[in-house]
């Protein structure tokens, strides 16, 4: 599947850089008609795609989103194209790109093999672990510590499934809790309700980082599962794909990605200053040496 | 063809299907329903009681009652209930630590829902006794009852059949909002909705599916009403002479 949408992928650029897109389809053509592009954005999901103090979107996915947009404006000689943004939850996200509200989601999307069925998926630009956060006063330091005792993550999430998949592959008894987002499932761990949230690694960093006291809280070592990121397009749509492609793959390839991830990870980021600390891992150096866009299981 | 399939498709984590699921979801809507509407009827029946009593204490501390529940989204009320009260409790947060998560959520359910709609029932039980003509009580009076048999075998017993519509109609909203306790995370019939919807990208099955159990349920509380409007009704009095 994933060779064959490569394939596919080849041949579109291909055709798009020797033909010029003599026939604009999919998203390229809706936009080239419409005159205008939409993004869909995320209201709290920090530093990848989030409101400041302004109310205008801004993050990490957001700027490579934006690069993206820029080369629709090249590709479809289009400077003036129109940009809207909407925003979307991780319940409307899917349908939202599906129905044509929105053609890009920028935010905090896993790549899964089950979502292929449903959409597309652009170069990874995140790599995450699925880890918990507890109280360093706990006394817990590894998974194995967890067992028989409440463990709080958000509903919906991928967190979820595998949580119990590893509940039952070490035979461990979790008492779960779901809260309805990542700061309703942070405040029930910080209130000693539960004693871990289990959730992606940067999403944990995020939450610490805005937290009262920031010390009192640390993520375990462990790892669930590894995750890719990645900005969301409509299934079968070689040609927009190609370009999202191409210019996430030249972002990454002439190492501006670095400065990127910098700016949002390692130093102080709207709206309140805040510093995740958040280098890059080996996964996510090796995401950004070899782009590609494989799902998780 | 309409893709019922995924209802028997088995979940991520695979101990049961999509449709278990979304039963063991309704099982607990049923759960929080019935027990919140106990709490409701016989709060909602004192309050309301007493608000038509002469005692200014009792009124006004009824009234204050009523317009506490009525005026704050009950949205906030799950997230008082389930988040602020133990947090700032000491007793309530160590019970909520020790006992099941699960417990613990149907728990505040329970009573958030069932003092909620007990403020709303409040209001339907003291316009019923307002319904009724003043020379009713003073009719019970003068016959030699106490202030407490004329509301039993006089007032109550009218005011409580001219309410059945008005809590047929609140008795149905119970159901409607007990969807809102997916806000706490429990995994009732809106939280497993919601759950199978962002995993399987059916929102449409999941959500017909949900649609279609929440009117059964509320179309059979409406039923049964009806049934005891019918089988309590006084002859020649307020539609009952048939």
């Amino acid at each position: 599947m994933i060779k064959k949408l490569f394939g596919l992928t080849v041949l579109a650029a291909a055709a798009l850089s020797s033909v010029q897109a003599a026939e604009l389809t999919g998203t390229l053509k809706k936009v080239k008609d419409t005159g205008s592009i939409t993004v869909g954005y995320r209201e709290s999901s920090i530093p990848f795609s989030y409101l400041d103090n302004t109310g205008k979107p801004v993050g990490y996915a957001m700027e490579l989103c934006g690069k993206v947009v820029d080369a629709v404006k090249a590709d479809l000689k289009m400077p003036d194209l129109k940009v809207s943004y909407a925003p979307v939850t991780s319940s409307n996200r899917i349908p939202l790109l599906e129905n044509g509200t929105i053609d890009l989601e920028c935010g905090s999307t896993t790549n899964s093999v089950a979502r292929q069925k449903q959409v597309s998926f652009g170069p990874t630009y995140f790599v995450i672990n699925v880890t918990a956060a507890v109280k360093k006063d706990s006394g817990i330091n590894d998974f194995a510590q967890l067992g028989g005792k409440n463990i709080v993550t958000t509903s919906g999430t991928t967190a979820v499934p595998l949580l119990k998949k590893y509940e039952k592959t070490k035979d461990m008894d979790f008492k779960e809790i779901y809260g309805k987002d990542h700061a309703e499932s942070f405040l029930l761990m910080a209130d000693g309700r539960a004693a871990a949230f289990v959730m992606d690694d940067i999403l944990l960093a995020g939450q610490i980082a805005n937290s009262k006291d920031p010390s009192a809280y640390k993520i375990l070592p462990g790892s669930l599962r590894q995750e890719p990121y990645s900005m969301m397009l409509r299934k079968d749509d070689p040609q927009f794909k190609a370009l999202v492609d191409k210019t996430i793959d030249g972002v990454m390839k002439s190492g501006e990605i670095n400065k990127i991830y910098a700016k949002w990870f390692t130093s102080p980021i709207p709206p309140k200053g805040i510093n995740l600390n958040f280098p890059e891992t080996p996964a996510i150096k090796e995401a950004f040496a070899h782009p590609n866009d494989k799902g998780v299981e | 063809m309409l893709g019922l399939g995924i209802f028997l498709e088995d979940t991520p984590d695979g101990d049961t299907t999509w449709g278990m699921s979304l039963l063991s979801g309704l099982e607990y809507t049923l759960i929080l329903v019935v027990c919140a509407w106990i709490i409701a009827m016989v709060l909602g029946s004192v309050l309301g009681v007493v608000r038509t009593t002469k005692s200014r204490f009792w009124v006004t501390l009824g009234n204050a009652y009523v317009e506490l529940f009525r005026n704050i989204p009950l949205l906030v009320q799950f997230f008082i209930w389930y988040f602020v009260l133990p947090s700032v409790i000491p007793p309530l947060k160590r019970f909520a630590n020790d006992v099941d998560p699960g417990t613990f959520q149907i728990l505040t359910a329970v009573v958030c829902l069932g003092l909620f709609t007990a403020a709303r029932i409040a209001e339907q039980v003291k316009s019923g006794i307002q319904s009724l003509p003043r020379g009713q009580t003073l009719a019970g009076l003068a016959l030699g009852l106490t202030p407490t048999q004329t509301y039993r075998y006089v007032l109550l017993p009218m005011a409580y059949r001219i309410i059945i519509p008005p809590l047929t109609s609140e008795s149905m909203n119970l159901v409607k909002n007990s969807a809102v306790a997916y806000s706490i995370g429990l995994t009732e019939l809106f939280f497993r909705t919601r759950e199978m919807g962002e995993m399987t990208f059916r929102y449409f099955a999941a959500f017909g599916a949900a649609t279609v159990l929440y009117v059964a349920v509320a179309f059979s509380i409406n039923r049964i009403m009806a049934w005891v409007e019918r089988a309590s009704a006084v002859p020649g009095y307020m539609g009952g002479s048939k």
